[in-house]
């Protein structure tokens, strides 16, 4: 189990949490303004990456706000959180933490 | 090839048994091939055979970065069953089932394929009207599948809690009894010995770690961690690692890999006749034929791919199966593990052509895979051998996902399966 540090409650158990999927995914500005392939990319294609991956959680079971995790998915090591709305922080180069 | 028989099992006794040879080679990668596949699964396995047999192109390698069947087809349950709910569904899973029936003749390799029925349980209303959905559906597409009550599923699997006090009783199930179970490693043993006995190199040890592409775009062959090896056509089978190897590629697809957890218990005596399945509380049980109760897990929330997952999933369905089950309440489990699976927003899984021109895969099997082994190989060897997808894996493209024609089997489902 993950133990997962929400930026506005701090470190808890995953069970608190649900989780959100890939983060920084924008909605588009003009949904009609799209073409069907630009669209399907936005709904379906993910990075699904081997490495840092940038993922929403939401605090389901505490103050119920989402929030951003950078994640090793090869480790599981959690890399860092943020609140939702922040840009994704640079891990450092030994992966441990980041970098503003 | 050796042929296996009782007669060559008696012959070798008279011998010592020391006249086996190796099931296949183990040779050096040659500088080009016709076609490569990357992933020696049993799906890759299974595509390479069929490339051999069905369409007599032999001038194949099988790349696999690990061991032979070491990923999810050494990982999962074994279950094997057709009863899915739409038609372009049916009809893929019921081509395999069909291949299974006559796999280990096929083979020479006995897989050990058990029909002895997979029995999925209602606990509620819903259950009760979504499975008897299935049964009429899968009846119209000629594929068994019935409807047993709570009595019914007692008499067929007698270990089961009919009636007792139980957050989520047995309200009734059905049952399809074609389906059941067979040696996963066996699968991916007999595929490889077949295919290899055809010409089809298969190269372990060998990672793929780049597509190589001609200025016009078309795939000219692999960069792998034992050099360059060149093919025109390129079959990707990588189960969980299929974004990342796309990736090479450039193509971006609608997949998330997520952990899927597996445990077995300590064996004992024959004591559980099938298959039971429930998705409403994710317990999925069957014994294995050395006596291992081989139960599978739900998978865990967040993607990963750390081939483990947390111990409240397996937990969770510990908890159900020792209500579904109470005889089990002090049985000992004895090994758990995980495998990546690479799941489809529907569900449903990718057999097709990809933008890349020569590069095409299969992936997005999910939770349920090892099932579609046969059928899943067979058609993806006809969409590389023809460059067109085979009538059944038609519906099964990428371009779904843009043209809104999902094969929508979570909804079915209402769980993965």
């Amino acid at each position: 189990m993950l133990l997962i540090t929400c930026p506005h409650c701090g470190p808890r158990a995953e069970l608190e949490f649900s989780y959100g999927g890939e983060a920084h995914i924008a909605r588009p500005v003009d949904p009609a303004g799209l073409d069907d392939d630009s669209w399907a990319a936005f709904l379906y294609e993910r990075s699904n990456p081997r490495g840092v991956h940038a993922e929403r959680w939401r605090h389901l079971h505490g103050c119920g706000r989402f929030f951003n995790v950078l994640r090793d998915t090869v480790s599981d090591t959690i890399v860092a959180s943020y609140p939702a709305g922040q840009p994704r922080p640079v891990p450092s180069p030994d992966g441990k933490g980041t970098t503003r | 090839m050796q042929s296996y028989s009782a007669f060559s099992l008696f012959r070798q006794a008279l011998g010592g048994h020391a006249g086996w040879q190796r099931q296949w080679r183990s040779p050096q990668p040659r500088t080009e091939y016709d076609v490569i596949i990357v992933g020696a699964g049993g799906h890759g396995l299974a595509t390479a055979y069929y490339l051999a047999k069905e369409h007599g192109i032999i001038n194949v390698a099988v790349l696999e970065k690990g061991w032979l069947g070491g990923g999810n087809t050494g990982r999962n349950t074994t279950i094997i069953r057709s009863n899915y709910l739409f038609d372009e569904s049916a009809a893929l899973y019921e081509h395999a089932l069909k291949l299974w029936e006559g796999l280990s003749q096929d083979l020479n390799y006995n897989v050990m394929y058990s029909p002895r029925g997979v029995l999925m349980l209602a606990h509620n209303i819903h259950d009760v009207q979504i499975f008897k959905r299935h049964v009429h559906a899968n009846r119209l597409n000629g594929i068994d599948n019935e409807w047993l009550n709570a009595e019914e599923c007692k008499a067929f699997c007698p270990p089961l809690n009919v009636g007792g006090a139980m957050r989520y009783p047995i309200l009734g199930g059905a049952l399809q009894r074609r389906g059941g179970t067979a040696r996963h490693d066996a699968v991916a043993w007999g595929y490889a010995r077949a295919a290899d006995a055809r010409g089809v190199d298969i190269i372990e040890n060998c990672e793929v770690t780049g597509i190589r592409r001609s200025v016009n775009g078309a795939v000219e062959g692999v960069e792998t961690s034992r050099g360059f090896i060149r093919a025109r056509k390129v079959g990707v089978a990588a189960a969980g690692h299929t974004s990342v190897v796309l990736g090479m590629a450039g193509v971006r697809l609608p997949l998330e890999s997520y952990p899927l957890q597996a445990l077995v218990s300590e064996p004992v005596k024959p004591a559980f006749p099938c298959v039971v399945m429930s998705n409403t509380i994710h317990a999925y049980i069957s014994q294995s034929d050395k006596g291992e109760m081989v139960i599978g897990a739900g998978t865990d929330a967040y993607t990963s791919y750390s081939q483990r997952g947390a111990l409240h999933i397996a937990n969770h369905t510990l908890d159900a199966i020792c209500e579904l089950v109470p005889m089990f309440r002090r049985l000992r489990m004895l090994r758990s593990w995980g495998g990546i699976v690479d799941v489809t927003p529907d569900r449903s899984p990718i057999i097709s052509k990809t933008p890349v021109h020569g590069l095409y895969v299969n992936c997005g099997w999910g939770t349920g895979g090892f099932k579609a082994t046969p059928g899943s190989g067979n058609v993806f060897a006809w969409t590389i051998a023809r460059d067109e997808p085979h009538r059944i894996n038609a519906p099964f493209t990428i371009e779904r996902f843009r043209d809104g024609i999902l094969i929508d089997e979570s909804a079915a489902a209402a769980v993965a399966h």
